[in-house]
């Protein structure tokens, strides 16, 4: 790519014969792939993953898998089209040179790009003592490996089951687990369950879920300290109360770590909390510059959403990977004024103890909670969040099929509280109460949106949502 | 203008084809003038009003039936069954759909329809050698002598009707069903007695046969919505009765549409019926297809305000009357690339032939698998299959649209595949 070619002429030789790497070999890395491919990419594609498998789905791992109704090793992505990569796995990408525009890989080798495209995701929070934390029969969850470790020791009948955490991954953990008859605790540092990425209102009822199911719940505590018997297996945890509960598999659910430390020294945005990209998926380099030839997908990105107050935003949703990686790639294939901004709604599901739960928008930005439609109590429901006066977010339990009109409402900045009457209103869905989110200084493991407004170069800074 | 056109549209002249009028009403995502309803013809439009949760279907909702182009009463089933889950809004709708579906669909019965292709494969089979056996293949009728028969047997089957029972099920279905298409020359007071004595006994025989089944259940629907003690509690017997009449009624017109309209679009299109006589794997896109070409539902006429809502810019009142046209939307240039155009192989085609949100079509699964059945061994064993009307004679119903005869010829009739 010379500097007498046009514009025109320069992209044209990038899709014919350019250089594209890839690091991250799951799901953004491999739609992105696909996209490229599909607008006449024709050049060397390289795929990048640490781990040994080919892309495959993780939602499953948390639900089918550890039922034991799927196999971890048959949830493998399905292929939209054949994408002709040269797939480097397992190996990792170690470094990035941003002038000479390489990658280095841990076995040494150097890739060059002419577009880089980073969805190196995120990895579950390791349990803090390291020491404790490799005591067999710990586990966290977030790889195919992962997935058949858990799954096979919850199929030796395990005593008691501890889950620490319980956002999203650990309820589904906690519920499969009592789907398999399993005895089951659950300990939690916030009020309840899914308080982080949902409030309190929500999260009580989803307190009640575990209860009913034969939880053993326990919040407000945090485990304190994890024990192993002499042949270095776990057999007990300490928590803040004083109390010790036996297990002999504990589930460490605390959330995730973005995969960024590879870049560290390269000059790029990157740090804990992601790589922080324009509505583009440009990655910005340490001075808050954006680069032309980098780009970023998926769990590992941060960027601002024009819905939300350009408020950066960092999910860990499937389908946010999915979205971001289909406009990362045409972006990455197209004149900058062809060039698409991300503008995907986040929406999330989740299944736990034999209910669906989906969400749409960003319900930690909404300050109050309105049940629109059903009731808590039958735990089926629509409701809404408000943020200055407008719906910010929604969510639904066993009642998804009115999920698009929220969606639509929240893009067209409707008015909260509504207006306007609903089909199956409640005398509950008559006012709207507090959302009731945890005061965001207190940190809860779990929340799965983080939202920050910070310069990608400042790493010191702490989360506060806009209040 | 827009009751001018809504008259043309119910108009008997204009059932052949309407679409030329929904193209019409398609100028304005909605229409509405006087106290008529308020007209919804477009794709995105009809889709969201589908998931607002500010749209009810229960009639009771209404403010006024105002002037209303269908002359549809309020109590138009004009019984003392409570409405079925299809005029209700949640949390009964919800309940009731629910409790329905467990003995029909997943995650409870997810083998249910599947588990009928042997059964209704016979069934087609027969009504084939019939066909074949009537000895006149110079005018045969595919509505009298197979799409008819077709679905209420298959009805009959699915909640549990004892084959000797079969026969009187098909003369009340008849009855219920011409009650849906009034023919205007005809006695309406005659008529109308004659709809009234067929509800009663049909309702009399269910309501023996729900406590029949009570007693000694077996495996069929019947038998599991009146011994239903899932976590929705019991059916009342009243409502067992009126879900089981809904399932009759619009899982059979509908479906007799269904395959009449399909092999009339096949006719029409020799190119496709002979691909579709050579691969019966092409009846799944040619189905899909034709439910958003010639939709048996072509509009929705029951939908009703629950507050003041903007649609496409026009205000809507609080408890007006909405007619959503599930078969103008779905020949909506901005959402299909050539809507006019009858075309299996196209990728993109989330039609509305079905509804959309809560109250989707309940009988999807079961209609599909019926008319790609139909369709396939129809193709493949009528030979030189020809229409010898075009258009045929239409019912009269503008709502659930489908021709009242469908006459054909044919050379031969192949044999049962062994
Ligand atoms: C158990 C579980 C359940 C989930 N359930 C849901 C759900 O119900 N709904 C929902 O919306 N979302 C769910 N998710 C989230 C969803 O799976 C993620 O949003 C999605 O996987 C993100 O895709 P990604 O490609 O951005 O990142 P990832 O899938 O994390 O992929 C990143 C890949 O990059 C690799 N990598 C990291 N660093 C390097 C490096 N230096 N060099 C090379 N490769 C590297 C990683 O090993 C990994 O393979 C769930 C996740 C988990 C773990």
């Amino acid at each position: 790519m010379t500097g007498e070619r046009t514009r025109d002429g320069a992209l044209e030789y990038l899709k014919r014969e350019g250089r594209i790497v890839i690091v991250g070999a799951s799901l953004a890395g491999l739609r992105a792939a696909e996209t490229m491919r599909e607008k006449g990419f024709t050049g060397s594609l390289t795929m990048i993953g640490d781990e040994p498998y080919e892309p495959y789905d993780r939602p499953p791992l948390s639900k089918q898998v550890l039922l034991g109704h799927a196999v971890a090793d048959h949830t493998a992505l399905p292929r939209r089209r054949v994408i002709d990569a040269d797939w480097r796995l397992g190996v990792p990408a170690t470094g990035l040179d941003m002038a000479a525009r390489r990658v280095r890989l841990g076995n040494g080798d150097e890739v060059e790009y002419d577009r880089l495209l980073i969805a190196t995701g995120v990895r579950a929070r390791p349990w803090p003592n390291e020491e404790e934390g490799s005591l067999q029969g710990v586990f966290v969850l977030r790889t195919r490996d992962d997935g058949e470790g858990l799954q096979r020791a919850l199929a030796d009948n395990p005593r008691r089951v501890l889950v620490i955490g319980a956002g999203f991954t650990g309820s589904e953990i906690a519920s499969a687990c009592r789907e398999r008859g399993l005895n089951v605790t659950v300990a939690e540092r916030g009020d309840a369950p899914l308080v982080g990425a949902l409030g309190g209102v929500i999260g009580e009822v989803a307190a009640e879920m575990h209860r009913e199911h034969e939880v053993d719940l326990r919040t407000g505590v945090m485990v304190t300290a994890l024990e192993g018997d002499p042949s270095g297996r776990v057999r007990a945890a300490h928590l803040s109360d004083g109390s010790t509960i036996e297990a002999d598999v504990v589930v460490v659910s605390l959330g995730a770590q973005r995969n960024t430390e590879w870049l560290a020294g390269s000059g790029l945005g990157a740090g804990p909390r992601g790589i922080a990209c324009d509505a583009g998926c440009r990655a910005f380099d340490v001075r808050g510059i954006v680069t032309d030839d980098i780009y970023v997908a998926g769990d590992v990105a941060r960027s601002p959403h024009a819905l939300f107050g350009y408020q950066f935003l960092s999910l860990e949703h499937w389908g946010n990977a999915v979205a971001q990686a289909d406009t990362a790639a045409h972006n990455m294939l197209s004149e900058s004024a062809d060039r698409r901004p991300h503008l995907w709604v986040p929406a999330f599901w989740s299944s736990q103890f034999g209910v669906n739960i989906k969400s749409v928008g960003v319900p930690p930005m909404g300050t109050e909670i309105l049940i629109t439609q059903g009731s808590l109590a039958e735990r089926r429901f629509a409701a809404v969040y408000g943020y200055q006066g407008r719906v910010i977010a929604a969510v639904t339990f066993d009642n998804c099929r009115w999920l698009p009109f929220y969606e639509h409402q929240i893009e067209s900045t409707a008015p909260f509280p509504p207006p306007y009457s609903t089909v199956d209103r409640r005398p509950e869905g008559n006012k709207p109460v507090p959302a009731d989110f945890p005061d965001p200084s207190v940190p809860t493991h779990g929340p799965t949106i983080t939202l920050s407004g910070y310069s990608p170069a400042d790493r010191k800074m702490t989360f506060t949502p806009g209040r | 203008m827009t009751q001018a056109l809504l008259r043309e549209i119910i108009d008997y002249a204009n059932r052949a084809d309407p679409y030329p009028l929904y193209e019409e009403l398609r100028k304005n995502p909605v229409s509405h003038d006087g106290n008529g309803p308020y007209v919804v013809s477009t794709y995105y439009e009809i889709q969201s009003l589908l998931h607002d949760p500010r749209i009810s279907s229960d009639a009771r909702n209404l403010k006024s039936t105002g002037d209303d182009p269908l002359g549809q009463s309020a109590d138009d089933e004009g019984t003392a069954l409570p409405p079925s889950f299809l005029k209700l809004d949640p949390p009964d709708h919800d309940r009731l759909r629910r409790m329905t579906n467990r003995p029909f669909g997943p995650p409870h019965a997810p083998h249910r329809v599947h588990d009928m292709r042997d059964e209704l494969h016979g069934l087609v089979g027969g009504l084939i050698d019939n066909i074949a056996t009537s000895g006149n293949l110079d005018r045969v009728d595919l509505v009298d002598q197979f799409a008819y028969p077709f679905p209420v047997t298959v009805i009959c089957r699915l909640l549990g009707v004892p084959h000797e029972d079969e026969p009187r099920f098909h003369v009340w279905a008849e009855t219920l069903a011409a009650s849906l298409d009034p023919d205007p020359d005809g006695d309406p007071a005659q008529r109308g007695k004659g709809t009234t004595d067929a509800r009663m006994e049909l309702g009399m025989y269910l309501a023996g046969l729900i406590e029949e089944r009570r007693k000694n259940p077996g495996n069929d629907m019947l038998s599991q919505l009146a011994t239903a003690d899932g976590p929705d509690g019991a059916m009342t017997t009243m409502e067992a009765l009126s879900t089981s009449a809904l399932l009759l009624i619009a899982g059979h017109e509908t479906t007799v549409n269904l395959i009449t309209n399909g092999m009339l679009t096949l006719l029409r299109h020799p190119d496709v019926l002979q691909r579709l006589r050579e691969d019966p794997g092409l009846s799944v896109p040619i189905v899909e297809e034709l439910l958003r070409y010639e939709p048996p539902v072509q509009l929705l006429p029951q939908r009703t305000t629950l507050s003041d809502i903007e649609v496409a810019g026009v205000n809507i009142p609080k408890g007006a009357s909405l007619w959503l046209i599930l078969a103008s939307g779905n020949r909506d240039p901005k959402r299909f690339e050539n809507p006019d155009r009858f075309d299996p192989d196209r990728k993109d085609i989330q039609h509305l032939g079905l509804g959309s949100g809560i109250h989707s079509c309940f009988g999807a699964p079961l209609a599909r698998q019926e008319a790609q059945l139909a369709l396939s061994e129809l193709a493949r064993r009528l030979e030189n299959p020809r229409l010898l009307e075009d258009p045929p004679p239409y019912r009269q119903n503008a709502v659930l649209r489908g021709p009242r005869h469908l006459q054909i010829a044919c050379d031969g009739v192949l044999p049962k595949a062994a």
